[in-house]
């Protein structure tokens, strides 16, 4: 069931994200910052969390995935050293993400050449 | 007379179809990237016997090379191309943004092309989800005390 409800769930968020691009003047730009900052603003009242509970997978991969999880690190050190955790713990989570998408990127651009 | 009523009508509903034509393709693309992320962290969770919050690090890792690989190889574009928010709502876009602007701007050299331009597009997404984590933490800090 897990399975519908991350299919459902990632396929609305980006329905959304694309109906929002074809109606407006807005671009993919705007569209992703949007998302991210609706991730961090659902997560301040814990709604991603319970969102990612009953949906798992297909929560984490959109883009709001990336709001919920900066403000994740950032209060989990926020509890254990006070205001300057927000500081210390904001990338945390998303390092993973970032550090890996750095590396690669390297890599590749070393490596490939455009194709046009 | 008729004909020209119809052409009308046509040009009316014309991209309004494409509109929802896009619609539909994002939410399909878009879901079965999410059930693929749900599947690769069951298949790490269980192949691996490590917990599903270190198996969705590995979902995440991986998504994020297939996205920059497949960029590289140069037929990513098209995907995104096709798919537009499909594929660059989830975590895939990201990746792509930074590969595609680390190939494009490699030419320009290592420094001023590739250091420089590498953040062009996914720099906004870091910026403002930043920004944002760092507001709304403050205020859920302050408000309820950290977790």
């Amino acid at each position: 069931m897990i399975y519908v409800y991350s299919f459902l769930f990632c396929g609305i968020v980006s329905m959304i994200g694309q109906i929002i691009l074809d109606n407006t003047k807005l671009t993919a730009g705007h569209i992703t910052s949007l998302f991210v900052i609706i991730g961090a603003a659902l997560d301040t009242f814990s709604i991603y969390d319970k969102i990612i509970m009953y949906v798992g997978g297909g929560a984490l991969v959109p883009i709001t995935s990336f709001g919920h999880s900066l403000i994740h690190g950032a209060l989990a050190k926020a509890s254990e050293y006070g205001i300057i955790g927000i500081l210390m713990g904001m990338f945390d989570l998303t390092a993973s993400g970032i550090t890996a998408a750095i590396i690669f990127t390297f890599v590749f651009s070393l490596f490939f050449r455009p194709k046009n | 007379m008729e004909k020209k009523e119809y052409k009308k009508i046509v040009d009316r509903h014309k991209p309004t179809e494409t509109r929802v034509q896009n619609a539909i393709i994002s939410f399909l693309v878009g879901g079965l990237v999410g059930l693929i992320g749900q599947g690769l962290i069951d298949f790490y969770a269980n192949w691996l016997e490590i917990s599903t919050k270190d198996a969705s690090t590995f979902m995440i890792v991986t998504l994020v090379f297939v996205a920059s690989l497949f960029t590289a190889l140069g037929f990513f574009d098209k995907w995104v191309t096709f798919a537009r928010c499909g594929l660059i709502i989830p975590i895939t876009g990201f990746a792509h943004s930074m590969t595609s602007a680390g190939i494009e701007y490699r030419k320009e050299g290592p420094i001023y092309g590739l250091g420089m331009n590498i953040f062009k597009l996914a720099g906004s997404v870091i910026l403002y989800g930043i920004v944002a984590a760092w507001i709304f933490g403050t205020i859920r800090y302050l408000l309820l005390g950290g977790i």
